[in-house]
């Protein structure tokens, strides 16, 4: 199981990198490979932090190889900002475009209501059909910590509800993201991250 | 629906894990990596690692240790002690920690926790704070001394009033011990918690005081605490995380069950 992991320099890669070596994976890591971008049979683009980060994927030029692989087909997996880049934008940085596979826009979560960052771990819905969080039963608890979410429409994988309900995942074809961090959420992460390894390009 | 975490803490001191009371009588309980995947495997929902003599010279020791311990962790890590620069923060961060620690560093140099935030994210920068109740102010709680160098000098800082500054420079999260009840086993600082936990819109950790399963029901409820900080309670009469858990989602608590 070959995976390109994608670095921008958006927090740290340690933890991402360790699980998918765990499950038994060969990960490479590039910041501005185009080749290997070309060439991979998976991605992750990992990232925790401020969306603005996503800049340094447009200024390596990675932007439009990404682009192309989903169009081939390969199996794509965004985590946490990383799945946030796969929508329009997010208010965190409005004037940084993300890749808007998904048209809608990430926001904030509204102040005052609840503590922001939601920091913890929260139950997910997960949506029948899904592949990446197959074999996730009802009560089963993911790692969470962000200020800003994508809403839910019809390619959510699955709903969480903080304050409001959100996507806690979305999925698409081959193109999957994970609001919260499987690489550190125990069994359960672990058991999405094979299920995403698992995943054939087309 | 959102759990309180429950947060299994080790005191490392060269290398290993050891047990003491006000950091007098160190007993050695082991090696930091087996202690915390044990950890987590009896149901912690986070792993902090503290380093209650860190030097200088001992940077490598700990760094050693982070990564020992990251090796096999798949729970949120969080790590503290002798962290001074964005730069130490990166050097942890790199060993496998998902969190850094920092106490006495931030009170000097408040511009830290905008440095670490700037480059690893505000979830990645918990912001320590030490207090203790002032009688002599006008609200003795609010108005609780914050203290540096593990709890032996006073830093000239009010606890409400810093905690607002770490928020706003960028903290993603208050760890707060109440230092009247730390060692005593005889629950939270609840009135501590609550001051602090209100005062602020990021998630607090309360620490301090754990004896029994209803101090955490306490410190959840009345204490409006986000999650707790368990240490000694493991070697006292609760014999796991995943056993406190089952205790207090039968008291009403949410909780991450099963774990």
């Amino acid at each position: 199981m070959r995976v390109t992991v994608i670095d921008y320099k958006a927090g740290n890669l340690t933890s991402v990198l360790k699980a998918l070596r765990h499950l038994g994976a060969e990960v490479e890591v590039t910041d501005s490979d185009l080749a290997l971008v070309e060439s991979a049979e998976r991605l992750v683009l990992p990232g925790v932090g401020h969306f603005q980060a996503t800049e340094r994927l447009d200024a390596s030029g990675i932007t439009p190889a990404i682009r192309a692989a989903i169009g081939r087909g390969v199996p794509f997996l965004g985590i946490c900002v990383g799945m946030q880049w796969l929508y329009a934008g997010s208010s965190e940085a409005p004037a940084q475009p993300g890749l808007a596979h998904f048209p809608e826009p990430c926001t904030r979560f509204p102040d005052h209501s609840e503590k922001v960052p939601h920091v913890g771990w929260n139950s997910l819905e997960v949506r029948p059909g899904s592949r990446l969080l197959a074999g996730v039963e009802p009560g089963e608890y993911v790692y969470f910590t962000h200020s800003y979410k994508a809403p839910v429409t019809d390619s959510t994988a699955a709903v969480a509800h903080y304050i409001g309900p959100f996507a806690a995942a979305v999925e698409q074809g081959n193109v999957m993201g994970v609001q919260f961090h499987p690489e550190k959420s125990g069994a359960t992460g672990l058991k999405i991250l094979r299920n995403f390894l698992a995943c054939e390009g087309n | 629906m959102l759990t309180k975490r429950i947060i299994a803490c080790l005191d490392v001191h060269a290398g290993r894990v050891v047990k003491g009371v006000q950091f007098v009588d160190l007993i050695d309980a082991g090696d930091p990596a087996t202690q915390a995947a044990r950890h987590a495997r009896e149901g912690a929902d986070e792993i902090v690692l503290l380093d209650i003599t860190a030097t200088h010279e001992r940077r490598q020791t700990l760094l050693e240790t982070v990564r020992r311990t990251a090796r096999e962790l798949f729970v949120p890590f969080a790590v503290g002690g002798g962290i001074r620069s964005a730069q130490d923060a990166g050097q942890v961060f790199d060993a496998g920690a998902d969190k850094v620690s920092i106490n006495s560093a931030a009170l000097a140099d408040p511009g830290l926790i905008d440095a670490i935030g700037r480059s690893f994210g505000a979830q990645a920068v918990v912001v320590a704070i030490d207090a203790r109740r002032d009688p002599q102010a006008a609200d003795p709680v609010r108005d609780a001394q914050v203290f540096v160098q593990g709890g032996r000098k006073p830093a000239g800082r009010r606890v409400v009033e810093w905690a607002r500054e770490a928020e706003d420079r960028g903290a993603g999260e208050i760890l707060l011990t109440s230092m009247d009840s730390d060692g005593t086993r005889a629950g939270f600082d609840c009135e501590l918690t609550a001051a602090v936990s209100e005062a602020v819109g990021i998630p607090v950790i309360a620490s301090g005081g754990a004896g029994t399963v209803a101090h955490f029901t306490d410190v959840f409820a009345r204490g409006k605490a986000d999650a707790a900080l368990a240490a000694s309670i493991f070697h006292f009469g609760v014999s796991s995380a995943r056993a406190l858990k089952q205790e207090l989602a039968r008291a009403g608590v949410p909780v991450r069950l099963p774990c």
